[in-house]
């Protein structure tokens, strides 16, 4: 198992390109903060549950990700400043098809 | 003025069970939440959802924890100002703290405990122009009191629970209620959905979706709302109303705690790990509110964290006392009502 290579844009604009590893069971969220690239408290308040966007994100690559679940749906429909390529950061899996995975944190709200 | 020995703010896992932890100490302990019900975000954002680290536990739902603890607490007979945020706090002369709510309900108290977990739930505000000058003109975030809107017409955002319940329940109440949302699709109990349907077919429920409220009219007060309507041709409806309530779930904010001189760092109060006490003596914070090296978020730590907290606050408050921690099994557990819960002695008796 190995990292992945992702860059991720900062609410303040700044991007930061990092390493992600694959065996952890991390998903985005996470990876976040393990970086600390947005204030605790800020992200990941539910804890990943898919209840809260407050990891939500927009892809800016092409990558293949894994399709959303109901719940993430949901809750996109009811978060603000939601794009055509906004995700929730807790939903993405760390893989090994992520590799230069590009994304940008949505504003907090 | 609500009196007590320890005041805790936020009615979580952890402050609930630091009620038990301060009971058994003969401490009596009074709970602040600015939710209407005791729980945090066990009962608000995941009652429904299981937890599998609570030690003698494989599996327990969020809410029954929640319940269970709300059990287990009873016999000490906790207080609560529930549905109020704390928002000041003031040392008195004689050492204790006056901490006083956003409605002015006001609790006096030597120890004050802070469990806020993330902060207070504050309803998350959509992003539409000037909403603000609206705010309690014809704009609300919650409903207090249903009653205010008979007659009116009323215009609920939103594709929850709460959007559903209270556009059925407003439905025999206001003028005219309409439901407008992003999707067409809702989230929410199969039998509200279901509910919405019907009095949408009969003409009770004026539904708008896909379609989201992007503007508001009207000089000194709410006169009408821009509805942008999505479609093959995204379309623009401008709608009377008289109230616009937009339901879209809460958010935790550490709120005006921040501002009560506490050391703070990445949203959380510092704190010594000794006992958990603040920069400021007398003022503990426990649970998600806290941080200190190794700090782990979780609700293990935090019935830790408040068990500590309590013996140090009745160091404080009888420095003169000694003491000595009791077994529960050994000492069994003496309610403030009366009650008593002790381990069943053994039987001596002769076998013939």
């Amino acid at each position: 198992m190995s990292d992945v290579k992702i860059k991720i844009k900062d609410r303040d604009g700044v991007v930061h390109e990092v390493d992600a590893p694959t065996d952890m069971n991390m998903n985005l969220m996470e990876i976040v903060r393990s970086y600390e690239l947005a204030p605790e408290g800020t992200i990941g308040i539910c804890g990943g549950m898919a209840m809260c966007a407050s990891c939500q994100c927009y892809v800016e690559s092409d990558h293949q990700l894994p399709e959303m679940s109901d719940d993430e749906d949901a809750m996109l429909a009811e978060a603000f400043n939601v794009k055509d390529n906004s995700r929730l950061g807790c939903q993405i899996h760390i893989t090994e098809d992520l590799e230069g995975l590009e994304v940008e944190l949505a504003p907090e709200s | 003025m609500i009196k007590t020995d320890i005041l805790i703010i936020g009615a979580g896992p952890t402050g609930l069970f630091a009620v038990f932890e301060a009971g058994l100490l003969q401490l009596k302990c009074h709970l602040i939440d600015a939710l209407p019900q005791a729980g945090g975000q066990c009962s608000e954002i995941y009652p429904k959802k299981p937890i599998y680290d609570i030690p003698g536990f494989p599996e327990v739902l969020a809410g029954d924890l929640v319940n269970n603890l709300m059990e287990q607490i009873k016999a000490f007979q906790p207080g609560f100002t529930l549905g109020e945020r704390a928002n000041t706090i003031e040392k008195l002369e004689d050492g204790t703290f006056l901490v006083t709510t956003n409605k002015g309900t006001k609790h006096n108290a030597p120890i004050v405990a802070i469990a806020g977990g993330l902060g207070s739930f504050e309803p998350r505000k959509p992003l539409i122009d000037k909403i603000k000058d609206y705010e309690d003109k014809g704009v609300a975030y919650f409903i207090k009191d249903p009653e205010v809107y008979r007659n009116r017409r009323v215009l609920i955002a939103g594709g929850g629970d709460s959007a559903l319940d209270w556009s059925i329940f407003l439905a025999d109440v206001a003028s005219e209620v309409t439901l407008v949302h992003r999707r067409n699709e809702f989230r929410g109990a199969l039998d509200s959905v279901e509910k919405v349907q019907s009095l949408k077919n009969i003409g009770k429920i004026n539904l708008i979706t896909p379609a989201e409220v992007v503007g508001l009219k009207g000089s000194g007060k709410l006169e009408a709302v821009v509805i942008n309507k999505s479609g093959e041709q995204d379309e623009e409806i401008i709608k009377e109303i008289d109230d616009f309530i937009p339901l879209f779930g809460l958010s935790p904010k550490l709120g005006p705690i921040a501002d009560w001189g506490l050391e703070i760092e990445k949203n959380a109060i510092k704190v010594d790990t000794f006992d958990y006490q603040t920069n400021i003596p007398g003022i503990y914070a426990i649970g998600d509110v806290n941080t200190y090296p190794g700090k782990l978020k979780l609700i293990l730590c935090g019935f830790h964290e408040a068990t500590l907290m309590c013996q140090s606050a009745y160091q404080r408050i009888f420095p003169d006392k000694k003491y000595v921690m009791k077994y529960t099994t050994v000492g069994g557990v003496s309610g403030f009502d009366g009650s008593k819960k002790e381990a069943p002695k053994a039987v001596v008796k002769a076998i013939d």
